[in-house]
């Protein structure tokens, strides 16, 4: 009798050893310059200079997160004013993002509407170009509707993604059979109704992955030129400064950096199995 | 139509009811990703044969900021070339790069194959943790790059990474890689995962005899959906290339080496005002992302025909 797993040509045991070898040295590359960065930032002053260099500390100290501590309690706006600040532009933000795009992506996925697929051809070409192309007019736009210097030109832009839309129309169309809409229906279920009490829990990764992607974004907001006053300036902003401020501040800016990036990092990998599931119906049919 | 006059009165009410509620739905979700995302193209393409300023009224001059891009702009020429360049390596290169690395990842077992897919990830959410690599690349000998060449006798004296116009672009296109392994790579990671062992084993029978072939008949045909989908996330992605530049080599770089359309936008359009320029920047931009993204499109459905 045959097992009936691993049925792939080619793969020798030299092959997989190879293939896993090949991938861990790449693997090596990819983080190197972050375990140097979180190094760094346990590294006492008279480390950080030294001559050859040294990529992990010798004796790790925890001065340089006290001095960033320092700095952000003696910084001119008070530090947990960016903190909120991040935090309430990622929150807002990703909240209306997720509600707008779940709608949107319903009535797409599986209502019938004359201009539907129209529409959704629009949506598929907003998908290929980036923000940098909108950057401009957005600016335009958001001074002309009084905007520039407040929280509204941070979320409104942030509440309607061609790609949390996409990608939760691609999931509903794949993970919900209609034939438990007609059921609903048939018993007198009102839209909101199944919108709220089935569908969406029916496709928790999709939002869940959007809430990933949508906070990734907003966590990510740095300068920009629609705001300008510093106590409506966010924590990447904030810390982006401090790494910037050159050479005396090295061991504090890693200290920084390293915040950054372990926000996001810790949130994906608590949700990556939802993201992958959502992932995997995000595919284009032609 | 002639279905819909068959119709009673009330039935067809209730259509029309159903079709509102539709585009309730919709409405929302689409009355901002039409202001801020479909909107500002359409007006970009019309100011861009405009001047102006922001102070005054925008006036028609023609073609005008065509013509200057393309006659007097040595700038953006060099933009233009450096965009292209790093638009071709980050965009297709990035994303078979991805492809690859999460076909191999496809062969491991469930563990490591999520450890890998977090390690090769993170880069890409890291915020700007991409500015070590300007210490790495530091241009005295405190550098790891240059203080490992020096330790090994490859070089006598430290070399400036970072502002030397032989290694920047080869600089900006190892980081820019390095951080590119986003939303395209997962959604790779995924196609690769779902896919149904059977199809491989009908394939042996059919004659698949390695793994090459095996790739191009059996796996890209099935993923082909996933590609299509990160071709587009990796090419609008290479486009806008800009920011790593900018944050390790300077604004602007040493001799323009790694200057790109993005630079050239945020000078014309952030600092200098010049709004109908950065908008005719802006359509060129456009213009050559979406074209690209078809044009890749159309090559991805040939797969394994």
């Amino acid at each position: 009798m045959r097992t009936m797993t691993n049925k792939k040509v080619g793969r020798g045991s030299a092959g997989r050893i190879i293939n896993f070898l090949v991938l861990c040295g790449i693997a090596v590359f990819m983080v190197l310059p972050m375990i140097y960065t979180v190094g760094s930032s346990f590294k006492p002053l008279n480390e950080l200079w030294v001559y050859p260099p040294r990529f992990l500390p010798q004796n790790p100290t925890w001065n340089n997160y006290q001095d960033l501590v320092t700095v952000m309690n003696n910084s001119l706006v008070p530090f947990s004013r960016y903190i909120f600040n991040t935090l309430l532009i990622a929150a807002v933000g990703t909240a209306g993002n997720v509600l707008l795009s779940s709608l949107s992506a319903y009535a797409f996925s599986k209502r019938r509407f004359p201009g539907q697929r129209a529409l959704f051809e629009i949506v598929k070409l907003a998908l290929m170009y980036s923000v940098v192309v909108m950057g401009i007019v957005r600016f335009l736009l958001i001074s002309w509707f009084g905007w520039l210097n407040s929280y509204l030109a941070y979320i409104v832009p942030a509440f309607a993604t061609s790609l949390g839309l996409y990608l939760m129309k691609q999931f509903m169309d794949q993970m919900i059979p209609d034939s438990v809409l007609e059921a609903a229906r048939i018993d007198g279920a009102g839209e909101m109704h199944i919108f709220f009490r089935i569908v969406m829990p029916m496709v928790k990764s999709a939002w869940v992955t959007l809430i990933i992607f949508s906070f990734q974004d907003l966590w990510a907001t740095g300068a920009t030129n629609v705001v300008y006053s510093e106590n409506l300036k966010t924590l990447n902003y904030a810390l982006s400064q401090i790494l910037a401020g050159g050479v005396a501040r090295t061991g504090i800016g890693t200290a920084a950096a390293v915040l950054m990036m372990i926000v996001p990092l810790l949130v994906f990998i608590v949700a990556q199995s939802n993201v992958i599931e959502t992932m995997a119906t995000s595919g284009m049919k032609d | 139509m002639k279905k819909a006059a068959k119709l009673t009165a009330s039935a067809r009410r209730t259509q029309r009811i159903e079709i509102c509620k539709s585009y309730a739905f919709i409405l929302p979700h689409f009355c901002l990703l039409f202001v801020f995302t479909i909107l500002p193209v359409a007006i970009a393409i019309v100011l861009s044969f405009t001047y102006f300023n922001t102070l005054e009224a925008p006036y028609f001059i023609g073609l005008d900021n065509y013509v200057r891009m393309f006659t007097t702009d040595d700038v953006f020429m060099t933009a233009l070339k450096n965009t292209l360049l790093l638009a071709v390596l980050l965009g297709p290169g990035g994303y078979l790069i991805s492809m690859f690395l999460a076909w191999m990842i496809s062969e491991l077992g469930d563990k490591i194959r999520v450890l890998m897919t977090v390690l090769f990830y993170a880069p890409s959410i890291s915020g700007n943790v991409y500015l070590i690599w300007s210490v790495l690349f530091s241009g005295d000998m405190y550098g790891y790059a240059n203080s490992i060449l020096l330790e090994l006798g490859v070089i006598s004296s430290p070399i400036n990474w970072l502002a030397d116009t032989r290694y920047m672009m080869g600089i900006v296109i190892v980081v820019s890689l390095w951080t590119s392994m986003g939303t395209n790579f997962l959604t790779f990671v995924a196609g690769f995962k779902g896919i149904d062992r059977q199809y491989y084993e009908a394939g042996m029978i059919d004659g698949i005899s390695n793994r090459w072939q095996e790739l191009w008949f059996i796996t890209l045909p099935i993923i082909r959906p996933q590609m299509l989908f990160a071709a587009i996330i990796s090419i609008s992605g290479a486009f806008s290339c800009g920011a790593v530049s900018e944050a390790l080599c300077g604004f602007p770089s040493q001799d323009y080496a790694v200057y790109t359309l993005m630079n050239h936008l945020s000078d014309y359009g952030g600092a200098r005002y010049e709004m109908g320029y950065a908008c005719a920047i802006t359509t060129l931009l456009f213009l050559m992302t979406v074209g690209f993204n078809l044009f890749v499109q159309r090559l991805i459905k040939k797969i394994g025909v």
